[in-house]
């Protein structure tokens, strides 16, 4: 791994943990356990488009782990987890197919993201019945990965403009 | 956006649209009974005919929830998200209010359905 990448990994996380902390600070509460905004997943989304998905797992990862470990606690870690692994999985698979732009695959990482959080509480508090909130997490991961991915398509294009100038 | 994008967001939103359907079809009936679970055991059970308002110390904090009318609510609670109190009332057969901290689960259960003349 080159300095140059180790440097491009430590930068992103450290936006990614911004992007976290700012939602944290954002008093949006949709009354269904976790739904979030997932305003990191923006740096997800880049890091996998710009360096690949080694690099963004890295990135996902360490963000998750910090970012629970200053602003959260040991719960909120493993939701974040269970949501940020599985949506990573989907996306990055989603972009090796052919024929998704960056905004179908942002789409189908925050549907995961959701869906990944849910699988956890019905864990922890051991009720199927939880499985009602899916439909509106769905509908709520497809709105927010939609505005993601075009977020993200911005500034793909401009890194991408940065490093070719 | 591409074609195949706008596919697979239709295809998200249809399995959404056909779980709310699929819950509309079985969830409209009024409720008889509140259950309490903690842990994903039976903790406690209520009538909804009855008026009353309950205060739970579990080991994850305090609940207290209130049933009125055949419905409950969350009046406060000391979890760090406040989920469960902003959580709309539940009244319906199925319907629950979650405190994912506490592992807390409200859940309405059954209308008279079984009273059936001979
Ligand atoms: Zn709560």
């Amino acid at each position: 791994m080159t300095s140059e990448k180790v440097a491009k990994i430590g930068m992103f996380t450290a936006l990614a943990m911004i992007f976290g902390y700012i939602e944290t600070l954002i008093p949006l509460n949709f009354g269904v356990p976790g739904m979030k905004l997932g305003l990191s997943n923006i740096v997800t989304v880049t890091a996998l488009y710009v360096m690949g998905a080694g690099p963004a797992l890295a990135v996902t990862v360490l963000r998750i782990f910090l970012v629970s470990m200053t602003f959260g606690n040991m719960a909120a870690l493993m939701y974040s987890l269970a949501g940020g692994l599985l949506s990573f999985l989907g996306m990055a698979l989603l972009k090796k197919a052919k024929g998704f732009s960056v905004v179908g695959v942002s789409i189908l990482g925050g549907a995961l993201h959701n869906t990944g959080q849910l699988a956890v509480a019905m864990a922890v508090v051991e009720n199927i019945r939880l499985a009602s909130y899916l439909p509106i997490l769905l509908i709520g991961g497809t709105a927010t990965g939609f505005l993601i991915g075009l977020a993200s398509a911005r500034i793909i294009l401009r890194l991408r403009k940065a490093e070719h100038a | 956006m591409k074609k195949k994008d706008v596919i697979l967001a239709a295809c998200i939103l249809a399995i959404a649209l056909g779980g709310l359907l699929f819950m509309k079809t079985r969830d409209h009936q009024k409720g008889s009974a509140l259950n309490v679970m903690v842990d994903g055991e039976l903790y406690a059970s209520y009538s909804l005919d009855e008026d009353r308002t309950i205060r739970l110390s579990l080991d994850g904090g305090e609940n207290t929830f209130r049933i009125e009318n055949g419905s409950v609510r969350m009046l406060s609670a000391d979890c760090p998200d406040q989920y469960c109190v902003e959580h709309a009332a539940i009244s319906a057969d199925h319907e629950t209010i979650v405190c994912l901290p506490h592992r807390l689960v409200l859940e309405i259960r059954g209308g008279e359905e079984k009273d059936v003349d001979a």
